[in-house]
């Protein structure tokens, strides 16, 4: 797939370096990609904070289990925390930024009660970010607005979204720039984001707000296979970003259930069988799928525990010439079958086919979020799956389980290859990262709504879109 | 050989006042200024014709020829030639390593007294042929015909004549002490201000220790110097502001005041067991208690150079059930300015102590009015090798004169080494 991507290759060679200065192109750089074994954070980790904040002890505990070097300022309340998470912190400051370079810039910014505040963010990222390695990553972490105590607070914390953003598009050479918002009482439940936000299975998630709120007890995992044991269910899993979904729950240590239409089992099952997994056939938006494939999941597996709704399907018209099937169609297989395969995992509570501690994964798309030409019905689908991430959170909330969903933007698949060279090069280019995604970036995303470790983790809509311009 | 290690006392000390680099000394050697040291402690202590146990020195910049530079230097004292020695380098830890050496040996019994110190010229440095002409000659000197010594000299090239002198760079990462010492000093937040101040106390504190003729019996002038070249008793704080960063780029910290300046001199300290002192009428001045070694890798960036003696420390003080505030007096070399203050802010840093020393909470802070209280290398200047002795002798008698008491000595030295010892009177 990277491989069609040939102004890349280009622009990353001597000449075309040269050409892209001259002329001021785009210039992507590789983006680094997790493979099994990589540390977390590839290169030291810069913690800091606004004074007041109550992360301080949580992430210095989890910068020591990644066990990533680290620096902090000299700030008494950070060495504290540092010295109490046994995290052997270097010392930082201001002056000592030109020396080194940073894998990762942390910072929590839930300290700043007030506007006149951030100007936190001012002192410790403008002798940082420039500092910041190649692929590094810039996290921020706030309290989630609402939650705020004063009318104050809350609109310090809703700013730190415009400070975020605007700092991942300055943030060069494939460094990626998020935010967190971290409800109050949600301090331990963030480990998988972190974890997440500050490897390369982040690599195309680019100016992004995570919510994490307050909830039950985050199990131990092993953090190589946080899905061991589990079962996970896959549509729309023969080809192309679903393949790969496959694969990486898979890599995970999940059993999962790859399911597609009768007419793909041969795909289907190549992706399955490489894996290890089940395979499944059915076309979704049958009346009687939904209870075929709950009763599959009870009867071969006891049950499920993370299901990911990637399915979907493109029938492109702009409205005044899109007939009823196509508008009926795309509606049907990209949310109808959807939240009725979701109504049938999570009937009946307790006894439900969903695992306690489920997981569920809505496979959205920028075009949900910010509509594309052509695309009426798509868009409207799309946008209906965050919709349904809004509406189940809490339902699923009830019975400790999740659902969020992932946006992609512009992804290298075979769908993606087909479109014409203009405005796939357009589409490529317009994001903060100046290339397109893989399938890869997405099924990492999903992964991570996946693990076990993300308890608090629920409502959300990440883009895996490389901070597109679209709908930004 | 006695029963148990003895007492070692630290009877006087002799050092010829330190001069700067290509001034005063300029034509004299290392083994010139450590005779003159040594003869000096010989007067002062009456020892023409003594045999000692040994007597242990060195230099950390060292021509070839001198490869047995302390005992020449005792067989051109007044010594007995029967004293043997031996040379020691361990950069700028020679001087309190050779001392510790010393100590060790009279505490086991094996002698009983020894003197022990180092000697450094910048001056008069080794200067090098380039490895291309070394070769050259090397292959001339094993030819055995005239034709073969002659014909390796056809490759001789005029970029070959240029000479190799002493590098001030540590060979693995090819940065001077002093910009290793800056990132150090940014990364601990050691502001110039600080820098500046710990700079002009030593200027006041060494020039009010001649004043009131402290160092009368510790330095015996030498070529026409009297005191330290280096000292300067009507600097300000103002002039030392005035001056510009040397190290750390434009925007750096470290000036040419606030870094010691390259310095030739020589130190010797006296040392032997009480039993020894006393049959030579000789009064102790304090006691070498204990003392310890420690190495960081600065190397893959993990420590900065200078900070070992910050690990020596707390690994003496738990030896000898001593917490950091237990001391009277406290000696920490002056390599820069910004080398002091960054060990005194990790020793009061949480995480540092903890993670790094594995300590359970922070070492704390030191009283700074007992701070090199008769001024240090800043203001006497460093010649790598004597600053040992010179700490040693001064911490002991500045420890006598208040009637007793404890003392701390920390030194740095180059390749991540630091050396560190307490004194009690």
């Amino acid at each position: 797939m990277a491989q069609a991507d040939r102004y890349t290759e280009l622009i990353n060679t001597p000449i075309g370096k040269l050409v892209q200065k001259q002329v001021g192109l785009p210039a992507p750089v590789p983006l680094k990609r997790f493979s099994p074994g990589d540390a977390v954070a590839d290169g030291r980790v810069l913690l800091g904070g606004a004074p007041g904040g109550r992360l301080a002890r949580p992430l210095a505990k989890l910068v020591a289990e990644i066990g990533a070097e680290a620096s902090t300022p000299l700030r008494e309340d950070l060495r504290a925390a540092a010295a109490e998470a046994g995290l052997d912190a270097g010392p930082w400051t201001p002056a000592a930024a030109a020396s080194q370079r940073y894998g990762a810039v942390v910072f929590d910014a839930t300290g700043i009660t007030e506007p006149a505040q951030l100007e936190e963010l001012h002192a410790f990222f403008g002798p940082t970010i420039r500092r910041v390695k190649r692929c590094g990553r810039l996290v921020v972490l706030g309290t989630t607005p609402e939650a705020a105590s004063t009318p104050s607070e809350q609109i310090a914390q809703r700013a730190l979204e415009g400070f975020t953003r605007a700092a991942a598009k300055e943030l060069k050479a494939g460094a990626t720039g998020q935010l967190v918002y971290v409800a109050p009482g949600a301090e331990d439940q963030l480990a998988s984001t972190l974890r997440f936000l500050l490897s390369s299975k982040s690599a195309y998630v680019d100016g992004q707000v995570i919510r994490v709120s307050a909830a039950g007890i985050v199990p131990t995992i092993d953090w190589s296979q946080p899905l061991a044991g589990k079962v996970a269910l896959v549509t729309g899993a023969s080809r192309g970003i679903g393949a790969a979904i496959a694969a990486t729950l898979a890599r995970d240590g999940a059993h999962v259930v790859g399911l597609d239409v009768p007419a793909l089992e041969g795909d289907l099952k190549a992706v399955t069988g490489a894996i290890g997994g089940s395979a499944l056939t059915a076309d979704i938006t049958a009346d009687d799928a939904p209870s075929t494939i709950a009763a599959y999941l009870k009867r071969e597996h006891g049950g499920v525990d993370v299901v990911v709704h990637n399915a979907g399907i493109t029938r492109d018209k702009t409205l005044g010439r899109m007939d009823e099937a196509r508008w009926n169609s795309v509606i049907q297989v990209n949310l109808g079958a959807l939240q009725r395969i979701t109504d049938a995992l999570i009937a009946g509570r307790r006894r439900a086919v969903l695992n306690e501690n489920g997981r569920i994964v809505c496979v959205s798309s920028i075009a949900g979020i910010a509509g594309n030409f052509g695309q009426t019905n798509y868009a409207t689908s799309k946008a209906g799956v965050i919709g349904v991430v809004d509406a189940y959170a809490p339902l699923l909330a009830r019975q400790k389980a999740t659902i969020n969903a992932v946006a992609p933007g512009f992804i290298e698949t075979q769908m993606t290859a087909k479109i014409p060279f203009a405005t796939r090069e357009a589409g490529r280019r317009m994001n903060s990262l100046s290339q397109g995604g893989l399938p890869v970036d997405v099924a990492e995303a999903i992964a991570y709504f996946a693990s076990p470790a993300s308890t608090g983790v629920t409502g959300n809509t990440v883009r895996v879109c490389g901070q597109s311009l679209l709908g930004a | 050989m006695t029963a148990g290690p003895r007492r070692v006392a630290v009877i006087g000390g002799n050092r010829i006042p330190f001069a700067r680099s290509n001034s005063k000394y300029a034509k004299a050697s290392n083994q010139d200024m450590f005779t003159a040291a040594l003869d000096g402690l010989v007067a002062r202590f009456g020892l023409e014709g003594e045999r000692l146990g040994e007597v242990v020195a060195g230099a950390v910049l060292k021509h070839s020829r001198d490869f047995n530079l302390t005992r020449e230097s005792v067989l051109g004292s007044r010594l007995s030639a029967e004293t043997p020695a031996y040379d020691i380098q361990q950069a700028c830890g020679t001087g309190l390593q050779a001392i510790n050496l010393v100590a060790a040996k009279i505490a086991l019994g094996q002698i009983d007294a020894g003197v022990a110190g180092g000697v450094d010229t910048t001056s008069d440095a080794p200067i090098a042929v380039g490895e291309d002409l070394r070769q050259i000659l090397l292959d001339a000197n094993r030819g055995r015909s005239t034709q073969d010594k002659l014909k390796p000299f056809l490759r001789l090239r005029p970029q070959h004549l240029a000479p190799a002198p002493p590098r001030n760079e540590e060979p693995r990462t090819g940065l001077s002490m002093g910009e290793h010492q800056a990132r150090t000093g940014a990364e601990w937040g050691i502001t110039r201000e600080a820098q500046d101040e710990l700079t002009y106390r030593s200027h006041q504190n060494l020039a009010a220790a001649y004043e009131r003729g402290f160092n009368a019996d510790l330095v015996t002038p030498y070529l026409g110097l009297e005191r330290d070249q280096n000292l300067r008793p009507d600097t300000s704080l103002e002039k030392l502001a005035k001056l510009k960063p040397v190290f750390g780029g434009k925007s750096g910290t470290m000036t040419a005041g606030n870094s010691t300046p390259l310095s030739d001199g020589a130190a010797t300290v006296l040392l032997g067991s009480e039993e020894w002192a006393s049959a030579h009428g000789l009064t102790p001045l304090a006691f070498f208690v204990d003392a310890e070694t420690a190495a960081v890798d600065y190397v893959n960036g993990r420590e900065g150079l200078l900070m070992a003696p910050a690990y020596a420390v707390p690994r003496m003080l738990a030896r000898n059930g001593l917490r950091l505030q237990d001391f009277d007096l406290y000696e920490i070399h002056e390599a820069f300015a910004s080398q002091v203050l960054s060990t005194l802010k990790a020793w009061e840093d949480p995480a540092f102590c903890t993670t790094r020393l594995g300590l359970d909470g922070p070492l704390g802070s030191i009283d700074r009015d007992k701070l090199n209280v008769n001024g240090s290398s800043l203001a006497a200047g460093h010649p790598f090798a004597a600053t040992g002795g010179r700490i040693v002798a001064s911490l002991a008698k500045a420890l006598h004169e208040r009637g007793g008491g404890r003392g701390l000595i920390s030194i740095c030295a180059a390749g991540g080494q630091g050396v560190v010892a307490i004194l009690e009177a």
